[in-house]
């Protein structure tokens, strides 16, 4: 019980972020909120170039955002504390339904990640993407930070599961997203220095040992991952054409749907993951840095959330959905640019498809629901 | 929920933060990183990606290349690639599969068949892959399409080459056939290798040496107008062709094989003893493997898995059986090794064989017994009681071993994948498999080739022809040479694995080679009807049960249902004084080895050995 003249409730009072009126009634975070619509405005322009002037495809993002917006809406009503109870349970479904994956899913591109449930296909490793952050941050809010040396090994076990178990799909960019959003978990509850850099030196070090362990064709894939144009048929195709578009964009780009790269069929998947190229020849430097601006007031906008956030869970959780939202960016645009090795992952709320978009949106609902949910007056 | 004091709570909170303002340094740096990143593409190198952009138009396509050809020892074709049209669409450039579709429907005939491979590997594949919606389009239909195209962006007619088997049936389950890459193979390939095939080898010699007759994938680098059609060739690495194959299967054999079953089912294997080439890998029945190089409908598929003759299944490789009475020359030299038996030692046949202390009669196929039998007379008439008691004399301990050193019991590591090993027991084998000790009876069958020995046709082959080159085992081969396109040098693909069997006594060879020349020479052979006066023929045949008379029970041919009848078993080698090719022959349920088996055997050793003379 915290006495109402603690210096926890000065705090509170003077919290500027906090908004009146109807907005504050739905439990809508407005700076929060508007960034969003910018970001899902600009993503359905630079979609309806990418797909070919395609209105039907418009219409299906459409009603995609609309799901993914009421989804937010509705969890930005769950006052944290249920969502908080709901952790373990939820985590532990959700790994279920990743055994399940592995035994019965249904394949579709490529990978094993879909389960039926009779009336719709259901992709349990988005789910983890939030599951995980919300178990860690339950996990660790048990006890004092900075976590024990014990608490950290447990942690890093409900992370290492569901991702190994996302990895085997396999659907590499999931994985890293999913442990991403634990690790980042841990980094903000003030996990030691001394631990991060340790497990960063083993990481390196382990990497030769698994190089030797693997066979030749396994050895030719690692290789083509971390240079792809070593790969001009292969996943060096999307690459190379990627940094044509993105080049030939120049500063002030080639105008609205004036993008000759994509238009002309040369950059494959130009409507989901290869989106961000598309921009950058269409709008140039110039419309990648709004864009990325755009990117960082909601990035800023959640971290400050998380900080004016009440309890420990409330704070691990919104800090590492924010960050991982960040991964998604920073991920996508290294692909899509050629830093990093080719992994699916789309550009947050841009790219063409569903299933990541509700996924995000939700954790925007739970950022709200963090932010708008605090009590002016401990109970 | 644990208490938390106000200063654990100022103290987490201020924790926090300080992590929060790192991430948001992190988060600075990693943008910069991107945004230096795109400063270095859009501005300093914006030159080069705009003349790039600008004649690009450049594309990168793969060129695959064309699959080896198969021949037979004569030069016959086996497996060829034929140039054919196939329809195929890319989704990401067609709006509304359905409605297109059902659209091209009206001019080319598209199954129902062809509508699910092509959704099926819509699925699988990605959106900008092109997807065959037909294959084997005729003149008419690429010229219709042709006319209708600008209907149809998107679609696109293509000509490629289909592997073809002109054997049809013949060879299948030796050649194998190709099929469309699926899902677990894709894990196992190198993509680029194969960014321009669709193919790869499923069965047979296709599959095993897929590297040899794949080829290198070639690159070209195609300037292409805004619809992507191809204007002109910038720059092409072409692409290395696979290397065609020289089997030692010979095909005018093999189709006697086949003939000889007609009929039947069963399988044939021939062996040149001196080489370990397989002259003959036939199975019967067969199945016309084209059917399955571009995706096999769901219901021809399910008529020859469902079918009771098991025409899919491989019996040359993967059929295991009782040997029968052709396990007898093996025991024999067994029994002349261990010196548990000499050659002119004569013991007494009644017509049936006990257990000291036991009821159980272990039957001779001769109810009256074969009087006294020496070792070649008990080969010549195939007397049971005979290889009873020698069985039991070596016990199983010695005999495992002694057929082991045979290749009885493991695959023979034939260059073909998905071979059987066979049965060979043992008592630990029981012990475990059955969890019952080895009983002294299962001995006694065993040295007839009953009970749980079981053995390929593969292994009965090449067991044989370890026999007729007196103990020099060649591991059993089918590709003779390795032949690069457009060059005379071929390679030997592996060189040949020989070892040599060590018996004290090389006469014994010559012992069992002469009773196995009088099963068929002999007047009481039971091969007598093979004889022939060009050439000399040693060889055993054999009858597996293949289930099982009650005690006192009369084996009526006549009234035992087809499936129920005994398999007919025969091996045999010739010339017996420089043995060319070595037999295995199992007829099922065809009854008795000397009438049905070894006439197959004696039609392919004519061919062989004789020619087109007879």
């Amino acid at each position: 019980m915290i006495p109402a003249s603690s210096p926890i409730n000065e705090l509170r009072r003077s919290d500027p972020g906090r908004q009146q009126g109807v907005l504050s009634g739905l439990h809508l975070d407005l700076p929060l909120l508007t960034a969003l619509i910018l970001l899902c405005s600009v993503g359905l322009m630079v979609l309806y170039s990418a797909g070919g002037q395609d209105i039907a495809l418009i219409k299906r993002q459409l009603i995609r955002l609309g799901i993914a917006f009421s989804v937010m809406l509705v969890i930005a009503q769950i006052p944290p504390i249920h969502l908080r109870r709901w952790s373990p349970w939820l985590f532990g479904i959700g790994l279920m339904m990743l055994v399940a994956v592995l035994i019965m899913g249904e394949v579709g591109k490529g990978a094993q990640r879909w389960l039926n449930l009779g009336f719709f296909r259901f992709q349990p490793s988005e789910m983890m993407k939030l599951a995980v952050p919300m178990m860690v941050a339950w996990y660790l809010a048990e006890a004092r930070l900075p976590p024990d040396k014990k608490r950290i090994a447990i942690t890093a076990f409900f992370i290492l599961l569901p991702t190994l178990m996302i990895a085997k799909q396999p659907d590499l960019g999931t994985a890293l997203l999913v442990a991403s959003a634990g690790i980042f978990a841990l980094f903000l509850a003030g996990i030691r220095w001394r631990l991060i850099f340790g497990f960063a030196a083993l990481l390196a070090a382990l990497g030769p040992a698994i190089w030797y362990l693997m066979r030749p064709y396994q050895q030719q894939r690692v290789l083509t991952l971390l240079d792809p144009e070593s790969d001009p048929l292969g996943a060096g195709y999307h690459i190379i054409q990627s940094k044509i578009a993105i080049g030939s964009g120049g500063l002030y780009g080639k105008g609205w749907l004036n993008g000759t790269q994509s238009h002309l069929e040369f950059l494959p998947e130009s409507s989901t993951d290869f989106i961000f190229a598309v921009l950058a020849e269409e709008f140039g430097l110039v419309g990648i840095i709004l864009l990325l601006a755009i990117y960082l007031l909601i990035i800023l906008r959640g971290l400050y959330i998380a900080t004016q956030a009440q309890d420990t869970f409330c704070r691990l959780l919104a800090g590492a959905i924010t960050l991982v939202f960040f991964v998604y960016l920073f991920v996508n645009t290294g692909m899509v640019t050629g830093l990093l090795p080719v992994v699916g992952v789309p550009l947050p709320l841009v790219s063409y498809g569903g299933t990541s978009l509700v996924t995000i949106m939700a954790g925007f609902g739970i950022l709200m629901a963090i932010h708008t949910h605090r009590k002016l007056l401990p109970t | 929920m644990p208490q938390i004091s106000i200063k654990d709570y100022l103290f987490e909170s201020h924790l926090f933060f300080v992590r929060a303002v790192i991430a948001v340094i992190i988060v600075f740096i990693a943008l910069s990183i991107i945004i230096a990143r795109m400063v270095n593409l859009q501005v300093t190198s914006h030159d080069h990606y705009r003349t790039l952009s600008q004649d690009n138009r450049v594309k990168t396509e793969p060129l695959p290349p064309t699959r080896g050809l198969i021949h037979d020892s004569n030069g016959n074709l086996l497996a060829q690639n034929l140039p054919a049209f196939s329809l195929e669409m890319i989704p990401e450039k067609v709006k509304d599969i359905e409605a297109t579709l059902s659209e091209i429907g009206k001019i080319i005939p598209i199954s129902e068949h062809d509508r699910q491979r092509f959704m099926r590997l819509k699925k699988q594949r990605r959106r900008f892959d092109s997807i065959p919606i037909r294959v084997r389009l005729n003149e008419k239909e690429v010229a219709l399409f042709a006319i209708n195209q600008h209907r149809f962006p998107g679609v696109d007619s293509k000509a490629i080459l289909l592997r073809d088997y002109p054997q049809g049936e013949a060879a299948a389950h030796a050649i194998g056939y190709v099929g469309r890459i699926n899902q677990h193979e894709t894990e196992r390939i190198d993509l680029s290798e194969y960014s321009g095939t669709r193919h790869i080898g499923k069965n047979g010699v296709e599959k095993s040496y897929e590297s040899a007759l794949h080829g290198r994938v070639g690159v070209q680098q195609v300037e292409v107008n805004a619809k992507g059609r191809v204007l002109r060739v910038l720059e092409s690495k072409p692409p290395t062709p696979g290397h065609n194959l020289r089997l030692f299967l010979n095909m005018e054999l093999q189709k006697e094989a086949l003939a000889g079953l007609e009929g039947f089912n069963g399988a044939v294997v021939a062996i040149d003893p001196k080489t370990g080439g397989i002259l003959v890998l036939a199975s019967k029945p067969g199945f016309d493997a084209n059917l399955f190089v571009d995706g096999i409908s769901s219901k021809e598929y399910s008529a020859l898995r469902d079918s009771l003759d098991k025409p899919l299944f491989n019996r040359a490789l993967r059929g295991q059986y009782p040997p029968g009475s052709t396990i007898k020359p093996f025991i024999g030299l067994a029994g002349l090794e261990h010196n548990v038996v000499k050659l002119a030692q004569e013991i007494p046949c009644f017509g049936f064989y006990q257990l000291p202390g036991q009821e159980h009669k272990y039957r001779d196929w001769k109810k009256r017994g074969h009087g006294q039998v020496s070792m070649k007379k008990a080969m010549v008439e195939s007397c049971d009681v005979y290889y009873y008691s020698l069985a039991r004399a070596l016990g199983i301990d010695r005999i495992g071993p002694f057929l082991g050193k045979f290749g009885f019991g493991e695959p023979t590591g034939i260059d073909i994948t998905g071979e059987l090993g066979g049965l060979l027991p043992s008592r630990a084998w029981k012990r475990e498999n059955r969890n019952e000790p080895w009983y002294p009876g299962e001995t006694l069958i065993l040295g007839i080739g009953q009970g749980y020995l079981l053995t390929t046709p593969l292994q009965l082959a090449s067991a044989t022809a370890t026999l007729a080159m007196r103990g020099r085992h060649i591991v059993p081969r089918i590709v003779k040479s390795i032949e690069p396109a457009n060059s005379q040098n071929g390679y030997i693909p592996t060189p040949p694995v020989s070892t040599q069997i060590p018996i004290e006594k090389m006469e014994d060879w010559d012992a069992m080679a002469e009773a196995m020349v009088q099963v068929v020479e002999g007047l009481h052979g039971t091969a007598r009807q093979i004889r022939s006066k060009e050439y000399r023929i040693a060889g055993k045949t054999g009858t597996a049960q293949v289930f099982t008379i009650a005690q006192e029970e009369e084996y009526d041919e006549e009234n035992v249902e087809k499936r129920m009848r005994d398999h007919a078993l025969f091996i045999a080698y010739a010339p017996v004084e420089d043995p060319q090719i070595a037999i295995a022959v199992i007829v099922e349920n065809g009854g008795h080895g000397g009438s049905v088996a070894a006439p197959i055997a004696k039609r392919i050793m004519d061919r062989y050995l004789l020619g087109d003379k007879k």
